[in-house]
């Protein structure tokens, strides 16, 4: 794998020392570059960045975009140095004042957001001081979202799956029903799509954003109206990559409750108590661009001419990981091996058993030939 | 003002797309489903034929047919055509009677159109079998004469349906003259027979199912004859002369009887063609005078009872020569035509004909062997269930002949008399190309037919059956039957639904039109490569084993063994030869075939894996497995139905345990009884329960590389094109799998001097995985100017049609789900088109196609016709991928339909609406093949003279076409004022379909029966088990919930 990473005029992104950074600050933006190989301290980058944007009497919490289109923090040199590795080839930063800061966009848990000034966030007190902290950071992405609460009536609730990143199967069953709608000529009942089972441990049920009996109002902003539970099947099928399903929820209660920010929803997820309420721009943005993003990317073209083909890390390691692995971190692992292994080339065991896994999984999950990527093969993508 | 001219831009292109395409269900191909009735007019020389869906059609020659449809939706239990008009009337199962005429309209295409229907009522209170009609006479004096279960004739003015009560055969008046003893023995029964003297008009005879045949009066309204019959009557006819009747009966004989001036006259002559054992009834009979004083008679049935009761015949004597002729299906009415002419004075038949529930046959009378004359329409596609169907355009007139050649010697059995039907005549031009349908079979044959025009005309047949050995080789000289043998039987018809061995079933064809090259494949992985020869020849088969799963042994394949060549000289008609044959080893169903005519390969994908078979050298040249390895469906064979059968059984056990339960109300005293009944009462709650809990649901899940059949080879295609470098094209081959995978070779093909040595040589170019997984349909490469690639050959024979080589070409993926275009050689995504994501249709069969425009003569466009899983069909453009059109056409539930759709290059498709009929459609507006007949009805007719739609094809460019498409761009206008006689024409058009669609019974056994017929292979060709049965939601709610269900 080194071996074709190495190779001359494969890519930019990798043979180039330099990482290009674009930080965003309010409306402004900032570029300037670090070396990949030698990104240094979180501290030193803290203080680049402060000056960079001429707001060094403030603090503020950094944030990127990883290869998924998440906000993830950079508060501690380990997710900085996996913030770097990652870039390909821009690595986008975000800076929000403290203040301002929306904790939900990151997705650690309630308590911090509640108890912990930015703080703690930025410096590893807080691992220390919260014994309930349940990973380290670079392992929170959403699951699930609730969006465009400002623009749909407060009855209805469109929730995006996120199931890419995720090994989780979505979990959940459709049926035909009866709904009844309120009409010109009063009320009229019509056929409906709705939730039917939700299954234990699945990424719909984990949530707790949908329930049985739903109804589904939309799928990815199309109208299930008038269609048939086979059609919104293949709908859902075909959008599964980056589903958002919009849904009158059976139980009408918790809407109030949502719109006085009161956390009070089922409460699998954090996420879903207020999140509606705080979303960045930049990050809507991301998340709620299902054509481009997601699955545009993820074609995997494996070429087998002598040719030496680019290796675009991002597709890599996200068609591994959207394939399902056994071992949930193999991703960040391969992120952080690989990274080292390019620059500072040490554990050279690791590596290898890395690269066994890479082979067995990418095997496994895209059929490939005997020794597709260890010959003379090498990935691409779209 | 930008936004202006882009509006004007999108009007402009509307016009375009007017110009362009244009949705017509054309005609129908093939044998009617069901049909129910039949009747002939010798004066029009036409002949009708009505179904159980409630359609009817009218057939003269070859190209002439006109339907009618019913809008009641019941059988079609009787049709006649009225004496000297060109008017019918249909009775239905509903006990309706229908005045249908042949009307002309303004284009000189003549339509059938109902004038007025007609109920017969009884007295208030009566039962309802006064009124049930069973026979019904049109007599020449204008008047219907209906016969009814209840016994009563009832007379009917025509054409105003004026029941005219005075005249009305009663049984008071029936039974005036009738000897006592024979009156207190027996009350009449129904109205069995009506018929009207063929000399003197004013007489008709009645006969009633219990034996008892009169001759009435129509001008003295009374009885003048009793014919005192004692066995139940069948069925009555005239002689010619009108001196002699004579009489069928339920026991197999028939009777003749006299009329002279004796009232009460005994029988002459009393048979039983088929004793002295117990014989069938004779439901029918016809008695038919000859020049040479030798009657023919014609009767159906009338086998002994024990050892034929099971046999379709219609039996012919004439003199000594006495046939049975035997079907393979229902008998349901024959008759015969005669060149004897109303004035003459004998019959002088010539043809008889047989409606069969299958199939429609005509035997030669005339010609001493009384051999059968072969049809040139209504000939039964089914006769072996299709399987699988290909369509080639516009093939080259040498190839053309060469087939027409072989299948002439295939057909030399047939009597050289021409079609006897032969009302109307069609003015269609000549179709401006030959277009060739190929439909494979289950017993192994394909059949060749001219689909040019408005008739499905059969060339040739070929069979590969031959190539194996089968248990049916040794046995199969049984029909051959001794001169001596009784009944003289003689197998007649086509019609064969028992297959000797569904391995030999066709699942794939390709024919290269250039060379002449056929490559078939089928159920059992059996691929064969044949070659035209206008000679028979003795040939080996040279068999390669192509071991798909590549040494993989950990797997156990569970499904059929592969078939047994012949290693010895087989013998090969003239015609296609095979002289390969690749076996696939897993012998699982081939799934995806192509062949090059140029490079002399051959590529197969089976649910495995893919090979490439060079048969030039005669030598495998690669494999790739394509199978998951923990696939364990797809190793293990065809799927058994054994798990649903199982569960579905034991579904059904349980709604009776509930019905029974529910029945056994009465609480039984005594505890034990009552706590069965308790634990019956819980165990139905429990069978109810789980019911509700698992009620029609879907699962909502990404597809995985888990997923079964992930593997399986869905698309197949050659290419010259960059695979590797922009600088240079190759050969290459393409393949796409279940599981959106896409694999790409790049092929060495040795140069011609060295191509028998070198050999040929493949290396992996590319492999793409599309990140939504849809199962692949389509592959194609289009050229710089994307063009799609031509054929191989194509080139060479059509200088014009060279591809653009100057690099920049595309690739273009079709899943079921979306369509990618991407560059070569470097595969980056260029457009796409999500279909499944925004209207939640999935793509099921696609195809390139050229729409010409009907206005500019020079200009065309090419797109991809679409049939997606709801049956609509769109246009996609190329190579910008945009949506032009759309429009509805197979019945989304219609599974088979929609599966066995094929299309042309030029816009038109074929679908099975019944397992023996092809509905043929166009996309296109200029290429529109539709009937176009016209039928000139003569003076002496009278007023009611009609025309009748001759069936016209070929495309819109000959001046009696053009026409035709004036008249639809006037047709806007028209509909405004008055409703134009195009609204009509389209109504005619379609309404076979309708009319099987509208009836949910007819539909849901022709579901059955193709589900039944093809459900391992249409399984398997369809990918996803769960999938598949999606489809039949509407028509198998029960199977849903278990598959499902969980």
């Amino acid at each position: 794998m080194s071996r074709s990473y190495g190779k001359p005029g494969s890519l930019r992104v990798f043979d180039m020392v330099a990482v290009e950074v674009k930080s965003k600050f309010g409306a402004e933006f900032r570029r300037f570059s670090l070396c990949r190989y030698k990104p240094g301290k979180f501290d030193d980058f803290y203080n680049l960045i402060l000056h960079t944007h001429n707001i060094s009497n403030m603090d503020v919490l950094i944030g990127y975009a990883d290869v998924h289109g998440d906000l993830l923090p950079i508060n501690n040199n380990d997710n900085f140095g996996k913030a770097i590795s990652v870039a390909n080839p821009l690595l986008r930063i975000f800076v929000q004042r403290k203040e301002e800061v929306d904790y939900d966009l990151f997705g650690t848990d309630s308590l911090t957001r509640k108890k912990k000034p930015l703080g703690g966030l930025r410096t590893d007190t807080l691992r220390k001081r919260v014994h309930l902290s349940i990973s380290i950071p670079q392992d929170f992405r959403p699951v699930s979202s609730i969006i465009d609460v400002d623009i749909l009536p407060e009855t209805h609730r469109r929730v995006r799956l996120y199931k890419h990143g995720c090994e989780k199967p979505l979990g959940f069953y459709i049926r035909d029903g009866t709904s009844v709608r309120v009409t010109a000529h009063g009320l009229e009942k019509v056929p409906g799509i709705f939730i039917s089972r939700l299954v234990p441990g699945g990424l719909a049920e984990s949530t707790g954003l949908l329930a049985v009996n739903d109804e589904v109002l939309e799928v990815n902003g199309i109208e299930v109206m008038g269609k048939t539970l086979d059609q919104v099947t293949d709908m859902m099928i075909a959008n599964s990559h980056n589903l958002i399903i919009t849904v009158k929820p059976v139980n009408q209660r918790n809407n109030v409750i949502r719109s006085s920010r009161m956390s009070g929803s089922s409460g699998h997820s954090n996420d879903s108590t207020n999140s509606h309420h705080s979303i960045s721009s930049a990050h809507v943005m991301q998340n709620y661009n299902p054509e481009d993003e997601s699955d545009e990317e993820a074609d995997i073209i494996i070429d087998g001419t002598e040719d030496p083909q680019s290796i675009p890390f991002k597709s890599l390691s996200s068609s591994f990981t959207t394939s399902r692995t056994n071992n949930g971190n193999l991703y960040q692992k391969i992120q952080k091996e690989l990274t080292f292994n390019d620059s500072i080339k040490e554990s050279k065991g690791n590596i290898f058993k890395t690269l066994t896994a890479i082979k067995a999984e990418a095997r496994h999950s895209l059929a490939l030939s005997r020794g597709g990527i260890e010959e003379d093969g090498t990935v691409i993508t779209l | 003002m930008k936004r202006f001219r882009r509006h004007g831009n999108e009007l402009y292109r509307e016009r375009i797309k007017q110009d362009l395409f244009q949705f017509n269900k054309t005609v129908e191909h093939g044998f009617p489903h069901q049909p129910s009735a039949l009747a002939y007019s010798p004066v029009l020389q036409l002949m009708a034929i009505g179904s159980r869906s409630g359609a009817f059609k009218i057939y003269g020659a070859p190209e002439v047919e006109i339907m009618g449809l019913h809008k009641e939706n019941a059988a079609v239990t009787q049709i006649h055509f009225l004496p000297e008009q060109g008017q019918l009337v249909t009775l239905l199962d509903d006990n309706s009677l229908h005045l249908w005429k042949l009307k002309k309209n303004s284009d000189g295409l003549s339509i059938l159109r109902e004038e007025s229907h007609f109920d017969l009522r009884g007295q208030p209170g009566a039962p309802p079998s006064v009124t049930t009609i069973t026979v019904v006479l049109p007599h020449s004096s204008d008047v219907l004469f209906l016969g009814t279960e209840g016994g009563c004739v009832f007379v009917v003015e025509q054409p105003l349906f004026r029941e005219q009560e005075e005249r009305a055969i009663t049984h008071e008046a029936v039974l005036q003259n009738v000897p006592d003893e024979y009156r207190s023995r027996r009350s009449l029964g129904s109205v069995e027979a009506l018929q009207e003297n063929p000399r003197t008009p004013h007489q008709i005879v009645v006969g009633y199912s219990r034996g008892l045949v009169i001759l009435w009066d129509l001008k003295a309204n009374q009885a003048t004859h009793h014919f005192l019959g004692d066995q139940q009557l069948e069925s009555v006819a005239w002689q010619r002369d009108g001196r002699m009747i004579i009489s069928s009966h339920s026991d197999g004989s028939f009777c003749q009887w006299p009329v002279s001036n004796d009232r009460l006259p005994q029988p002459l002559e009393k048979a039983v063609p088929y004793g002295p054992y117990p014989c069938k009834a004779i439901p029918k009979i016809i008695w038919l005078a000859t020049k040479q004083r030798t009657p023919f008679i014609l009767f159906k049935g009338g086998m002994p009872r024990a050892s034929y009761g099971d046999r379709h015949c219609v039996s012919v004597l004439h003199g000594s020569k006495q046939i049975a002729f035997d079907f393979t299906s229902r008998v349901i009415d024959f008759f015969v035509v005669d060149e004897g002419g109303s004035e003459s004075d004998c019959d002088d038949p010539s043809a008889l004909l047989v409606l069969a529930e299958e199939e429609l046959v005509a035997i030669d009378l005339k010609t001493p062997s009384w051999p059968v004359i072969q049809s040139p329409y209504l000939i039964p596609l089914h006769c072996s269930a299709i399987t699988c169907s290909h369509h080639v355009s516009n093939i080259p007139i040498k190839l053309w002949e060469r087939i027409i050649a072989a299948g002439t010697k295939q057909t030399t059995h047939y009597s050289s008399k021409p079609w006897p039907v032969d009302g109307g005549y069609s003015s269609a031009p000549e179709p401006l190309q030959r277009d060739l349908l190929l439909t494979g079979h289950e017993d192994g044959t394909i059949r060749f037919w001219d689909a040019s025009g408005v008739c499905l005309k059969p060339l040739y047949k070929l069979s590969t059956v031959s190539v194996f050995v089968t248990d049916a080789d040794h046995n199969d000289n049984l029909n051959q039957s001794t001169e001596d043998e009784w009944p003289p039987l003689r197998k007649v018809g086509c019609f064969d639904p028992y297959s000797d061995d569904p391995r030999l079933g066709i699942q794939k064809i390709h024919l290269c039109k250039y060379s002449g090259h056929l490559a078939v494949a089928g159920t059992a992985g059996q691929v064969l490569i044949m070659e035209l020869n206008d000679e028979a020849v003795d040939q080996t088969v040279a068999c390669t084993l192509v071991d798909i799963l590549q040494d993989q042994d950990t797997f156990k394949w569970k499904g059929h063994g592969r078939l047994n060549p012949h290693e010895d000289l087989v013998q090969f008609a003239a015609g296609f030869q095979p002289f390969a044959l690749v076996q696939c080893q897993p012998p699982a169903v081939v799934t995806s075939l192509a062949l090059h005519s140029e490079w002399k390969l051959v590529t197969f994908g089976t649910s495995h894996g893919f090979g490439l078979y060079d048969y030039q050298q005669k030598r495998t040249v690669m494999v790739r497995c394509t199978l998951h390895p923990s696939d364990q469906l797809a190793l293990e064979g065809p799927l058994s139905r054994v798990k649903s059968i199982k569960k579905s059984l034991r579904q059904s056990f349980r709604r009776i345990r509930g019905t029974r339960a529910s029945a056994r109300k009465r609480p039984v005293p005594g505890s034990n009884a009552a706590k069965i009944q308790e634990a019956n009462a819980r165990m139905d709650r429990e069978a109810l329960n789980e019911m509700e809990l698992a009620p029609v649901q879907r699962r909502i899940e990404a597809r995985s590389a888990d997923d079964s059949f992930t593997g399986f080879v869905r698309s197949l295609y050659f290419a010259d094109s960059f695979v590797r470098d922009g600088s240079y094209h190759e050969p290459s081959l393409w393949a796409g799998t279940n599981g959106g995978t896409v694999f790409a070779y790049s092929i060495h093909v040795p140069p011609v001097e060295r191509r028998m040595e070198e050999a040929v040589t493949t290396a992996q170019a590319k492999e793409i995985q599309l990140m939504h997984r849809a199962p692949v349909v389509g592959i194609f490469i289009l050229d710089g100017r994307g063009v799609l690639l031509p054929e191989p050959l194509e080139a060479a024979h059509d200088l014009s049609k060279s591809p653009d080589m100057h690099g920049n070409h595309m690739l273009l993926v079709i899943s079921e789900e979306q369509f990618k275009l991407f560059t070569l050689p470097k595969v980056t995504t260029k457009t796409k088109l999500k279909l499944t994501a925004i209207e939640g249709s999935r793509v099921r069969k696609v195809s390139v196609a050229n729409f010409s425009s009907r206005r500019a003569e020079d200009y065309s466009e090419n797109g991809l016709l679409v049939l997606t899983n709801l049956g609509d069909i769109q246009v996609i453009s190329l190579p910008t991928l945009k949506n032009q059109v759309r429009y509805e056409c197979i019945r989304k539930e219609d599974v088979s339909g929609i599966a066995s759709c094929v299309f042309t290059k030029s816009g038109q498709g074929f679908y099975l609406i019944s397992p023996s009929e092809f509905e043929r459609f166009s996309v296109s507006s200029k290429w529109v093949v539709e009937p176009r007949c016209v039928i000139d009805i003569e003076e002496g007719l009278g007023t009611r003279t009609s025309q009748q739609r001759i069936p016209q094809d070929g495309p819109v460019t000959q001046p009696n076409s053009r026409e035709v498409v004036q008249s639809r761009q006037n047709y806007k206008l028209s509909r405004q004022t008055s409703v134009g006689s195009e609204g009509d024409e389209t109504k005619a058009v379609e309404i076979m379909e309708h009319a099987l669609l509208n009836d949910e019974r007819v539909l849901l056994e022709i579901q059955s029966t193709l589900e039944s017929e093809s459900a391992s292979t249409d399984r398997l060709s369809f990918g996803h088990l769960n999938r598949n049965s999606k489809n039949v939601a509407g028509v198998q709610p029960q199977d849903q919930r278990m598959i499902n269900g969980d």
